[in-house]
């Protein structure tokens, strides 16, 4: 299988603090990695360096086979990444249909509006989403203004997908829907990299598991696996007895 | 689907409003009549070119009036220097004015908010006291056109209805310009950028030319619409080009009607003209127009922040098939 994501010894400081130091992993593609860690590991700003939002010091990127350092968040996404955004970002005064028609049109497909209507129109259904499609985006409430988000990521038709956090702040049943909604997209060949606390769904979906902590990966590995090393135990998952719970519930 | 693919009821409404007023004096060739549509018309341009900025971009401006005040000049040295024919002024006119947009745009976009506004007065400040020390353009005296010029339209007379005419033309082209962009993928990718500039990057929207193509496309009207009003008034002088008050003016109209909106711009273009007609002319107000202009800003923003069109909008869904 090719690599569709490199990353390499990299390394992003902000002033005095170090976020990320050393960070290496490769992604095959169509895998589903999931990014686990404590807050404030660099879960998120690894994120930011994947898709150009900053730029790190030290390393390389490689995205389907190009080296990305230095390349800013819209050129990424011509490149064909999306994500989305721990804390939802709707188009408040654009409708839900706008909101997702703006993902199709100025990703790497580059549609017109007319095709990016039909899709808003198409990924209305497969991302669940239950309003109106002339409904403000800012009127939905958090579980939609999710799958919104995701919706709009997904209209560019992404070869890699970030999804940070978007099973935070749902009920189980959310959660579940939302876990079916991410393997469906998987099924279509679409890479994905999920920042995730919640446990249970990241065991059940991801293919591999990468933990931060304090900048730095930790462990890397089949899930099961990672769950049982000592470092992941003692700085994330806290208890020795999750991993085993964990392994049960999965 | 329909509301992209096809024309929008709004557009002819918005249209017919603005052939309204401009073919109502022409039937009586009232002069009296033609200059309150002139002016009116004038501030339609004004405040429409500056929402695709201001309501479409989310970009807030008080260096709108450069634009009028660039085109005018260059226009008026052309007419008066080189005796060229008036089409040629007002695309010189428009040219200019997109020109000094384009590489203000490369310079200031990338300020946001406060700062961004707050550059665009110093902007206007730079250019008047740069024109006013330009010795082409007459310096601190600025360019009296000579008479002779208007013999090439039949007169002075016959010069004012050509103005007027061409005015109209301008006002028609610039809402049916901000319908198209209102409803362009360019549009939608400016619309983005206003409610979230950072997720619009993420999205793939190349922020920095797509903000700088909004600015350049609302420079090039108020350019043209410059050279008409200096060539109609005979002469331009750094004071009358360039004055703040203006381009506060403008955005007090879009305010007024409802940024974002096709229609409001125009209301609020129409609405704003009548009002200061009134305070001119009245024995209390006549001194004080902007004061009442500030304090009318103060109560929309306070009480409605999306404008007369906007409000309606939200309020009754049924006008929003009517009024784009």
């Amino acid at each position: 299988m090719t690599h569709i994501l490199e990353v390499d010894r990299v390394g992003k400081r902000f002033g005095g603090l170090q976020a990320l130091t050393n960070i290496t992993f490769n992604l095959e593609e169509g895998e589903i990695l999931g990014l686990i860690g404590p807050n404030g590991a660099g879960k998120t700003t690894l994120f930011n360096t994947i898709n150009g939002v900053y730029s790190p010091e030290e390393g390389t990127i490689l995205f389907r086979g190009k080296n990305v350092v230095g390349h800013k968040p819209y050129e990424m996404a011509k490149m064909g990444m999306s994500r989305t955004h721990q804390i939802v970002r709707p188009l408040k005064d654009l409708t839900v249909r706008e909101n997702i028609m703006a993902g199709a049109c100025f990703g790497h497909e580059n549609h017109n509006l007319l095709a990016a209507g039909r899709i808003a129109d198409e990924m209305m259904g497969f991302a669940g989403i239950k309003a109106k499609p002339d409904q403000l985006a800012g009127s939905l409430n958090v579980a939609q203004k999710k799958r919104l988000e995701m919706a709009r990521a997904l209209a560019a038709h992404p070869k890699l997908l970030l999804l940070d956090e978007v099973l935070a702040g749902l009920t189980p049943s959310e959660i579940d829907g939302m876990i079916k909604t991410i393997l469906d997209i998987r099924k279509q060949g679409v890479t994905i990299i999920m920042i995730e606390h919640v446990m249970k769904a990241i065991m059940n979906v991801s293919d591999h598991l990468l933990v931060l902590d304090y900048g730095q990966k930790i462990a890397e590995g089949q899930p099961e696996e990672v769950v049982h090393n000592e470092r992941v135990v003692e700085a994330y998952l806290g208890d020795p007895n999750m991993a085993r719970r964990l392994m049960e519930e999965a | 689907m329909n509301k992209i693919a096809s024309f929008h009821p709004g557009l002819w409404l918005a249209l017919a409003v603005v052939a309204a007023i401009g073919i109502w004096p022409i039937p009586a060739q009232d002069a009296a009549l033609r200059e309150v549509s002139f002016t009116v018309l004038i501030a339609i341009v004004m405040a429409t070119s500056l929402n695709v900025l201001m309501g479409y971009t989310g970009y807030v401006s008080f260096g709108h009036v450069v634009f009028y005040g660039l085109g005018g000049y260059v226009g008026m040295y052309l007419l008066n220097d080189y005796h060229a024919p008036l089409p040629l002024a007002i695309l010189a006119g428009g040219a200019a004015a997109g020109l000094l947009a384009f590489l203000l745009g490369k310079a200031i976009l990338k300020l946001r908010g406060a700062y961004f506004a707050l550059v665009t007065i110093g902007v206007n400040e730079a250019m008047r006291t740069f024109i006013s020390n330009f010795e082409p353009f007459g310096a601190s005296t600025g360019i009296a056109l000579q008479f002779s010029v208007y013999g090439a339209y039949g007169g002075a007379k016959q010069a004012l209805w050509v103005v007027y005419y061409t005015i109209v033309g301008l006002a028609l082209f610039g809402v049916l310009a901000s319908y198209l962009i209102r409803h362009s993928k360019f549009g939608l990718g400016l619309m983005t950028i206003r409610e979230d500039e950072d997720a619009a990057e993420v999205m793939g929207i190349v922020t920095p030319n797509t903000k700088t193509l909004a600015f350049v496309a609302s420079a090039i009207l108020p350019g043209m619409v410059g050279v008409l009003f200096f060539f109609k008034n005979g002469n331009v002088e750094p004071g009358d080009a360039f004055r703040l008050g203006v381009s506060i003016e403008t955005l007090v109209m879009i305010m007024l009607g409802g940024q974002g909106t096709v229609m409001g711009p125009i209301l609020g273009a129409l609405g704003y003209q009548r009002l200061r007609g009134f305070l001119l002319t009245s024995p209390i107000f006549k001194n004080a127009q902007l004061v009442v202009a500030g304090i009318l800003l103060l109560l929309i923003v306070l009480f409605i922040p999306a404008g007369a069109v906007g409000w309606l909008r939200q309020r009754f869904a049924w006008l929003r098939k009517v009024l784009a």
